[in-house]
């Protein structure tokens, strides 16, 4: 039976599987057919799902947990059935705050405790000297771009609500708004990051794998009442991208995947090869920071959905007070993830099945986190922030 | 639908004088990159009584001209990645008014679609009553369909003026080459087809790129 379906998506790198699993023909050959409609914001995407003009989205994965939770707007609960990427974000400063950074160092700026510190400095002293706090740029409120940069920060002993200032930006404005320092830094997916570099008006701090080694970044996200009307589009769809992750995988098929990609984003080939393989210019010099889990758009490990990961990012929304803790809404953003949709469109339900508790978010900084007690671990990371901070300014 | 909303309830004339004062106190932020649109828009709500009106075309310090307009509907274009700038003031605990999403429960789908559909979103502040922007809304949604309807006339204008010329350059090839008139040439054209089950234009076009092939 052949289906028509709109899926909405946001022209960023970690939409390859997606965009290849429709444009190398692997959803026709599901018997879908599969109009992809590019989205300026991802409240139009949230929206256009909602609503049904949509039928799948690739979509933050935080913000598949929020309209769940219904916070702040109508709760439309949706459902995970693949995992479209892994990493990608990137923190990139401006030219001046690299150099201030590079000034109030004690250590290795690469090194994101290191760096923490020291921008903890630089914000301190712009405090005593009654200077504007700084603005860093992130993409969405329900986004890890934003829990990534208030991670790293908290860390370093800097209020993100008091002591610096978090905006909003659409990602093709981020850079703008970095060359006309209407913003000093930003965390954003790419391709952004490289294109701030290429420009010269930005030199990439840190990838956000260095901060987390393993975050769940966009999902491919269904309304739940949809899903279960339609299990058998449900299946093929996942069945589709699999296929085209493994073809995603094959280095054979670089070429195809990055024209695949390029076409689809507007953007050259040589700049997605750059960030698909986590070869990244992080500054204007030519300096080249080599990782090859920079971003991972393919393979079982990246797209089976993982409940910690709905966990991790619930935790995030409660530490910055976007949603209220309770078992309750911990269950409904972990029923988000739906490894068992997975599972059983690729028939590896019983012995085949993975193992459901893979807890390998990989955060930088202690207190370890625990997916069974979200308060606990808030709760230490509230205890280190009463200690008093370390402001010694270096020289 | 998109009546004015005055005076057409069961009130009495003096509860709709007091609900004109207050249509007129409350002010509106356009956010729209199509200066044409964002004046339709404008317009509209002035004749139906918004005085208060302000439109925001450029995208850089969004929030701050918001937060410095206060407003307390804001209207933006679906088309606007600044909308995303907006969903921020939900988070944000020092904003002066804390603004809403235009719809909070299920009841609304409806008016969302339309919206949606319409390539307008909207976000009131809290403690707005729904009823008093449900006209606004309405409104903005007809000039919003309004523009788009103009928009595609004059797309369609615009493609039959082209495929005018496009016409009328093919006729000059024949009247040349073949030695016709005018009308022999147009009827030619026209015969090939509907020979072909063709438009015009398209075989008025193959005429121009053979005639430049065999130049």
């Amino acid at each position: 039976m052949n289906e028509k379906l709109r899926i909405g998506f946001i022209p960023l790198v970690d939409a390859t599987t997606l965009l290849v699993a429709v444009d190398a023909g692997f959803t026709t050959a599901e018997g879908l057919y599969v109009e992809l409609i590019r989205e300026v914001s991802w409240s139009n995407v949230r929206d256009k799902l909602n609503i049904g003009l949509f039928d799948a989205a690739h979509l933050l994965s935080p913000v598949a947990i929020a309209s769940s939770l219904g916070i702040g707007h109508v709760r439309v609960p949706l459902v995970v059935p693949f995992n479209l990427g892994i990493n990608g974000n990137a923190i990139t400063v401006s030219p001046w705050l690299f150099s201030a950074l590079s000034d109030a160092t004690d250590g290795d700026l690469t090194d994101p405790k290191v760096s923490a510190r020291a921008l903890s400095r630089i914000v301190s002293e712009r405090k005593a000297r009654g200077l504007e706090p700084l603005n860093f740029g992130m993409t969405f409120p329900f986004s890890h771009h934003n829990y990534q940069l208030r991670y790293w920060m908290a860390a370093g002993g800097i209020d993100p609500d008091e002591d610096v200032r978090l905006v909003v930006l659409p990602p093709p404005y981020m850079v703008e708004s970095l060359a006309s320092k209407q913003v000093d830094a930003f965390c954003v997916g790419a391709p952004w990051n490289s294109v701030a570099v290429d420009l010269g008006v930005g030199s990439i701090l840190h990838f956000g794998r260095e901060i987390m080694t393993r975050v769940s970044e966009k999902v491919f996200a269904l309304r739940q009442q949809w899903a279960e009307e339609n299990p058998d589009i449900v299946a093929r769809l996942v069945r589709a991208l699999v296929l085209a992750s493994n073809f995603v995988s094959n280095s054979d098929n670089r070429a195809t995947v990055a024209h695949i990609v390029a076409q689809r984003l507007g953007v050259n080939t040589e700049l997605v090869t750059r960030t698909l393989t986590g070869n990244l210019k992080t500054t204007g010099d030519g300096t080249i920071r080599k990782s090859e889990r920079y971003i991972v758009v393919s393979g079982h490990e990246a797209n089976r959905p993982d409940v910690s990961q709905a966990t991790w990012a619930y935790a995030q929304m409660v530490r910055w007070g976007q949603a209220q803790l309770s078992a309750e809404s911990q269950a409904s953003a972990e029923n988000v993830f739906r490894a068992d949709l997975y599972d059983s469109a690729l028939d590896m339900t019983g012995e085949n099945a993975h193992d459901t508790h893979v807890t390998d978010i990989g955060a930088l900084f202690d207190p370890a986190f625990d997916p069974t007690d979200i308060a606990g671990y808030l709760a230490s990371w509230r205890s280190k922030r009463a200690r008093p901070l370390r402001l010694t300014l270096v020289r | 639908m998109a009546q004015a909303g005055k005076g057409s309830g069961p009130s009495s004339h003096g509860v709709a004088t007091s609900g004109e004062q207050r249509d007129s106190a409350l002010k509106i932020a356009i956010v729209d990159e199509s200066p044409v649109r964002a004046a339709i828009l404008e317009e509209g709500l002035r004749e139906a009584g918004f005085t208060q009106v302000e439109r925001i075309a450029e995208t850089q310090n969004l929030l701050s001209r918001i937060y410095a307009l206060d407003p307390d509907v804001i209207l933006i274009d679906l088309e606007n990645p600044s909308r995303d700038v907006l969903e921020q003031m939900f988070q944000m605990s020092r904003a002066v008014k804390r603004p809403v999403a235009m719809f909070v429960d299920q009841s609304d789908s409806a008016s969302i679609q339309a919206a949606v559909d319409a390539g307008v979103s909207a976000y009131i502040v809290d403690g707005l009553r729904k009823e008093r922007i449900t006209n606004i809304l309405d409104l903005c949604i007809s000039r919003f369909n309004a523009f788009a309807r103009l928009q595609s006339e004059l797309d369609h204008a615009k493609g039959a003026l082209e495929e005018r010329k496009v016409i009328d350059r093919a006729k000059g090839v024949l009247m040349q080459a073949k030695k016709l008139s005018e009308e022999k040439a147009y009827a030619l054209l026209r015969t090939k087809a509907m020979n072909e089950n063709k438009k015009i234009v398209e075989i008025a076009q193959s005429v121009l790129t053979a005639a430049e092939l065999l130049k």
